[in-house]
């Protein structure tokens, strides 16, 4: 019981990452500057790789032969358990700087929770990613204040992603009996226990970009139960044509 | 409407303990934060660094290519590098 737990849990983390970077490569190419091209597709390489970890310890936990990719690729739409705010398009830079900020925060200050992990290969993915989301929150939160303390046009933008994109917040901090059991074995993080700070660095960055948190909206869940927007069929449909056009096929 | 143009900084890579900083190309930056950032971005994703210096080019001065003559030829003298000796043998480390 403990392994399939833990294989749902693994999977929801790799479908939140795997979702997420390839939501992030749809700007390789189409950014604002060759700089901001790189850093976004910097970004989206550390989320599929991030994944890509995840998918490949759930497969051997899974023990039944598959591999990562059918992990990742080969599952209908409700098999998918991100949580919706990944699966947003990415609207203008602002929405998709804003949208990493906020995720970017959770992240980071999820994987130093899980350092301490009992589970040794989740610790040590933990290790690498706790890396990267520390760039990804500094990267994004410069923009946030750049953009949200710029232009009145900026300003407006940034404001608006950030009235857009609350709803999706609390998904972060659901969890369930299988989560709640894997904390209680310390191998899962409680999210709850990094909300107040995860809070506080947000309200913190507002203010010096000028923003207001608007709070009081009506929370959006239901990706974690495979209840997803109609965006993620898109993304399936990109997402999953290789492996299904040409099963197995390698690199 | 007035263009704003992103300024323009040069990146130095000290790749690794005990060398120079190097320079190693430039790009565009509205700031210090942001010109250190996307140096890490762009100029150090394959390991070719530990330490990046960024300064805004506009801070360089540079010589002129009409300079070349008084600045640059006198240094073609001989006796100003060190090739008059012989370096006894068994000498190390030089």
């Amino acid at each position: 019981m403990t392994n399939e737990n833990l294989y749902k849990y693994l999977i929801r983390m790799a479908d939140n990452s795997l979702i997420f970077g390839h939501r992030i490569s749809e700007w390789t190419g189409k950014c604002p500057t060759l700089e901001e091209d790189i850093a976004l597709s910097n970004f989206a390489l550390d989320f599929v790789g991030q994944s890509r970890s995840l998918y490949t310890y759930a497969a051997a936990i899974e023990g039944k032969g598959r591999d990562e990719d059918q992990l990742a690729y080969v599952k209908l739409l409700h098999d998918y358990k991100n949580i919706l705010l990944l699966e947003q398009p990415n609207g203008d830079f602002g929405y998709t700087i804003m949208r990493a900020f906020i995720y970017s925060t959770f992240m980071h200050k999820f994987w130093l929770k899980m350092l301490n992990s009992k589970d040794e290969t989740l610790a040590a993915i933990a290790a690498k990613s706790e890396k990267e989301a520390a760039y990804h929150v500094r990267h994004s939160a410069e923009w946030v204040i750049r953009l949200g303390d710029g232009t009145q046009e900026s300003h407006n933008r940034m404001q608006t992603a950030a009235d857009e994109i609350w709803r999706f917040t609390a998904e972060m901090f659901e969890t369930d009996e299988i989560e709640m059991a894997l904390i209680a074995d310390g191998v899962a993080i409680d999210p709850k226990e990094i909300q107040d700070e995860w809070l506080s660095y947000i309200q913190e960055i507002f203010e010096m970009a000028t923003l207001t948190l608007n709070q009081d909206v009506f929370m959006q869940t239901g990706g974690r139960s495979g209840q997803h927007s109609e965006y993620l069929g898109y993304i399936l449909c990109e997402l999953q044509w290789v492996q299904l056009t040409y099963p197995n096929s390698k690199w | 409407m007035k263009q704003i143009i992103t300024p323009i900084w040069e990146v130095f890579l000290r790749s690794k303990n005990g060398l120079d900083h190097k320079h190693a190309g430039s790009l565009h930056a509205s700031d210090a934060e942001q010109a250190l950032q996307n140096a890490r971005d762009v100029y150090t994703r394959r390991n070719e660094g530990i330490s990046i210096w960024v300064v805004e080019s506009k801070h360089i001065t540079a010589s002129q290519p009409d300079d070349e003559g008084s600045f640059f030829e006198p240094g073609e003298k001989i006796y100003r590098h060190p090739t008059f000796y012989h370096v006894p043998e068994g000498v190390k480390n030089l």
